[in-house]
């Protein structure tokens, strides 16, 4: 079903060592809830993804237990320090043990 | 989806924080959640919530099959204790923010969201 699950990242252009930047995160993923019955009646099975993580420079910036009232497609906006130059690691978790990663390097001025 | 008595929804929702908070007393206000107050789509609200001083925030739905949303704890890359995202209502509900502080107590808010066309996609 997920075969082309795709993250998309957004970073500002430029910042100054030490600043907090706002980061945009967005995967695209039905997030199917195990509430919802297919046209048979029978319960379609849960599958979401239940973890998100953040990473700069192997810093925890934030760590997300998702639940499946968080939305398809999940987006997560959030502040990070970045006080230096250096690589952001995204990790998404799904249900069936597949594991999304993104990475994404930022330069500080 | 059955619909359960607004009781039922209650308790799970009393249990659920209990759960979360051992029991402790939480001090209401310190937590901003930023909603719709009118949703007009709840398979996707935009929620975002921030809470100064905090190390984790969880986001409670009261009206939904399951009252989890999200537990967002910051870890010191953390610019900010705060989060937006997009969450789904079953129906008209308050959304709860807990948010525990770095000394180990908790502060919530609460807000209402109308939804006219419901998130649970039964």
């Amino acid at each position: 079903m997920m075969t082309d699950v795709r993250p998309r990242i957004r970073l500002p252009r430029s910042a100054s060592a030490g600043d907090s930047i706002t980061v945009k995160t967005l995967i695209n993923h039905d997030m199917e809830t195990g509430q919802r019955r297919n046209s048979a009646g029978e319960t379609i099975p849960r599958q979401i993804i239940n973890r998100f993580t953040c990473e700069f420079n192997g810093v925890m910036v934030i760590d997300v237990a998702m639940e499946p009232a968080i939305s398809a497609n999940p987006y997560m906006e959030f502040e990070a320090v970045v006080p230096e130059s250096g690589e952001f690691v995204f990790t998404w978790y799904d249900d069936n043990g597949e594991v999304y990663t993104a990475t994404e390097a930022f330069e500080v001025s | 989806v059955a619909l359960l008595p607004a009781t039922a929804f209650a308790d799970a929702v009393e249990d659920w924080i209990t759960a979360y908070t051992g029991g402790a007393a939480m001090e209401e206000g310190g937590v901003t959640i930023t909603a719709p107050e009118i949703a007009e789509n709840g398979n996707t609200v935009p929620v975002s919530v921030s809470a100064e001083g905090a190390t984790e925030i969880v986001l409670v739905a009261t009206g939904n099959p399951t009252p989890g949303l999200g537990r967002f704890t910051f870890g010191p890359g953390s610019g900010a204790p705060m989060i937006a995202t997009r969450i789904r209502l079953g129906r008209t509900q308050d959304v709860v923010a807990i948010a525990k502080m770095a000394d180990g107590t908790f502060k919530t808010t609460r807000v209402e969201v109308k939804v006219t066309i419901g998130g649970c996609g039964g």
